[in-house]
């Protein structure tokens, strides 16, 4: 029986409240990658609560990490040639597409919207058959 | 600090909690779905079916209120149109996320837990936004 499901469900619906409060209380949108955008290539009056939104998860994500016992860990040891690539792909990619798993996953499902729809089976696709190839066909990861 | 700031702030706590509990920020439970020819690890559906249920139970009466509680208007995209930046950029997107494992909540998240993979990967995330940015403008 797969037991991990308890702790993945609840920590999706915690992610799914950090969504509803940040548009209920904020009015904005909890895409990740538009957040970071946001700070990279600041506007004004738009960045601090992006700023403050980061930290938030950051220093959260840290503290679980670290001091609840029985926390998934970080994997390490990959090779740093791959998490250079797939950085700048997902970087130049969730740029281009405006958004990634918490923008055009958890929010625009969330909102019915088809546009997000579309990259959400557009990227689930291409993923899928990254890993794919990489492990079944190169042996590469 | 303005309660725009607090706000912002705890919602970004709940969202890293979330992350870190569902074990998203190991990429290995990430790998672990996204492998369907492999050693299926349905983790990753399971945190999607919470988070979307979640919303989109309470995204449609929130957006029916006129405005947020803290500003004076919704910023929520009305782009309707399916065109070839979405779908090349979220072809792209999938590509980096299928050969690591990480999306930029979980690779921002491991920044935290001082994750040495996060050091290499946010960076190179952080580069090829601006890339994208010195393409195509």
């Amino acid at each position: 029986m797969f037991e991990a499901w308890i702790p993945a469900l609840a920590g999706g619906v915690l992610i799914g409240l950090s969504s509803v409060l940040l548009l209920w209380l904020n009015g904005r949108i909890a895409g990740i990658s538009g957040i970071m955008n946001g700070v990279l290539l600041p506007k004004s009056g738009e960045t601090s609560w992006r700023i403050a939104f980061l930290l938030g998860l950051i220093a959260a994500a840290g503290l679980y990490i670290a001091f609840v016992p029985g926390a998934p860990q970080p994997r390490q040891g990959f090779s740093t040639t791959g998490l250079i690539i797939a950085g700048l792909l997902v970087g130049f990619g969730t740029r281009m597409g405006n958004g990634c798993t918490s923008g055009h996953g958890v929010c625009g499902l969330g909102r019915f919207s088809v546009r997000s729809l579309a990259a959400v089976l557009v990227f689930m696709a291409t993923a899928m058959l990254t890993t794919f190839l990489l492990r079944h066909v190169w042996g590469l990861s | 600090m303005s309660r725009l700031l607090v706000s912002a702030l705890v919602a970004g706590a709940l969202f890293g909690l979330g992350l870190a509990m569902s074990g998203m920020t190991d990429a290995r439970i990430v790998l672990g779905f996204l492998d369907v020819a492999g050693a299926f690890d349905p983790t990753l559906m399971f945190v999607l079916a919470g988070a979307v249920a979640t919303t989109a139970l309470l995204f449609t009466p929130i957006l029916r209120r006129g405005h947020p509680l803290f500003a004076s208007a919704f910023q929520v995209s009305n782009l309707k149109h399916i065109d070839a930046p979405l779908l090349a950029g979220a072809a792209l997107f999938g590509i980096g996320w299928g050969i690591a494992g990480y999306c930029p909540g979980p690779a921002l998240a491991g920044l935290g837990a001082g994750s040495l993979e996060s050091l290499w990967f946010v960076p190179a995330m952080l580069a090829g936004s601006l890339l994208h940015r010195l393409l195509f403008r």
